[in-house]
């Protein structure tokens, strides 16, 4: 039996250099580097979504290094091992409670720990978006669902939705061509959003068939989902698909709901980096840091994400070293310096 | 105390039969999220022994109770009572939610 690190209500007294909030990618890499650093971070992770988004995926083929691709968790398992070889402390819980303001920063967990700290880094990338059908959530775990790689498997000689036009819509469909009899994708354009590789991959699968300028109106079935009904976007035209299974793969929505009154968001919700006086990954409040999914609209690469990890640590650390503690006990070092030439 | 794996075959003796409650976590090898929610099972196995046990079963090995219960996302967790299916909770959740809708069940 594991036992649990985090048990029972109780208070860290001693005010950390640097917290990490979230632990995909950016939050890892952000990790990596801030305990190469000595900062020794504490990374919350998560109490169930820990190593994020590519804990859902299988073969990444597309992260610098691995030349043969590598599946997702073993990935976000290695980012882990990394930061901890260097020093960083993992949580595997969730912050429900964060006050970023002023010169300490607390956070609390789950299990009730807080966590004092000098710097943040927020890293708490996304979550899938919703279609906004009330069926959605009562038929979560019959029919419907947001992970291909998770629930696929159970849906072998049916035939199954894809919602959406992007490249994780058409991984979705792609992976589930290996389980389903057929996968049509339903998009509300008429072509794919999707990178040209994997465009052309679906369009050539004799498994996937489209459904062109079509909006998911409602979800059939009662206890199972049994079809979906589709609006034409252009004629308005509605019809019924018989389908076994809805894969929603609509995109991402910023995972910011611990933020929302206490740091500036753009309309959408995400993070907004790069304030006046702030270095690059600087938000709005001193000390505070943001990097990920959490403030990328565009480019949401396992790369990039770990990119602008990197450059939230780097910008912590440069922070960090210029608090009037800090310059205190180098003044001081300093100080004794001359006073030892002087004499 | 620790997890009970339970199969086809040893579900009605182990979980339908059983004079406690039992939790039944229903998983795959290659589920992420299942990972995830395997140690927190192991830790309330022992928080709960003797008033719930906590069982795993296998979805890719054992197909008959998966399909039984329509299982179609995992992690899936089923509560049984008294044989009955009394409570589904589908995808992972942190211990502290896992904890309240245990006590609920076994108040």
């Amino acid at each position: 039996m594991d036992p649990a690190p985090t048990e029972g209500p109780s208070v860290t007294q001693n005010v950390r250099d640097l917290l990490i909030i979230g632990s995909g990618p950016a939050g890892y890499t952000a990790a990596v580097y801030a305990a190469r650093a000595g900062l020794a971070p504490v990374v919350v992770a998560g109490a169930v979504t820990a190593g994020g988004a590519l804990m859902n995926t299988t073969e990444v083929e597309n992260f610098p290094g691995f030349v043969d691709g590598i599946m997702g968790p073993d990935l976000m398992e290695n980012m882990r091992k990394q930061s901890e070889r260097f020093g960083a402390e993992i949580v595997f819980d969730d912050v429900v409670q964060a006050s970023l303001d002023g010169p300490i920063k607390t956070v609390v967990t789950g299990n009730g720990q807080t966590y004092t700290a000098r710097a943040v880094i927020l890293a708490t990338g996304s979550a899938y978006r919703q279609l906004g059908l009330p069926e959605e959530k009562s038929m979560s775990g019959h029919g419907v669902s947001w992970c291909a790689t998770c629930d696929g498997f159970f849906f072998r000689g049916q035939d199954v939705v894809v919602v959406g036009g992007g490249d994780s819509a058409v991984e979705e469909a792609t992976f589930l061509t290996r389980f389903a009899a057929s996968v049509t994708l339903v998009h509300r354009r008429d072509e794919l959003r999707a990178s040209k590789i994997m465009a052309d991959r679906a369009a050539a699968d004799p498994k996937i068939r489209f459904a062109w300028n079509s909006q998911v109106v409602a979800i059939h079935g009662t206890d199972r989902v049994t079809g979906v009904r589709l609006r034409d976007t252009v004629s308005g035209d509605e019809r019924d698909l018989p389908a076994t299974g809805v894969f929603v793969a609509i995109g991402h929505v910023p995972r910011n709901e611990l933020l929302v009154g206490q740091i500036d968001l753009d309309d959408e919700g995400y993070v907004l980096v790069g304030a006046e006086g702030a270095r690059g990954t600087g938000t709005n409040l001193d000390g505070v840091f943001a990097c990920g999914d959490l403030v990328d609209h565009t480019y949401r690469q396992a790369s990039t994400t770990a990119g602008t990890g990197c450059a939230a640590a780097l910008d912590a650390q440069h922070h960090l070293a210029a608090l009037p503690d800090t310059r205190v006990s180098v003044g001081a070092a300093s100080l004794a310096e001359t006073l030892k030439e002087t004499l | 105390m620790s997890t009970i794996p339970v199969t086809d075959a040893t579900f009605k003796a182990a979980v339908l039969d059983s004079p406690v409650p039992v939790l039944v976590d229903f998983w795959a090898p290659w589920c992420g999220p299942c990972r995830a929610v395997a140690p927190i099972l192991e830790e309330l196995s022992g928080t709960y022994a003797g008033r719930l046990s906590i069982a795993k079963l296998n979805t890719d090995e054992n197909p008959q109770v998966t399909a039984a219960y329509g299982i179609t996302s995992i992690p899936t967790i089923n509560i049984y009572v008294g044989g009955e299916l009394v409570k589904q909770i589908v995808g992972a959740r942190p211990k502290p939610a896992l904890v309240t809708e245990i006590d609920a069940l076994l108040s």
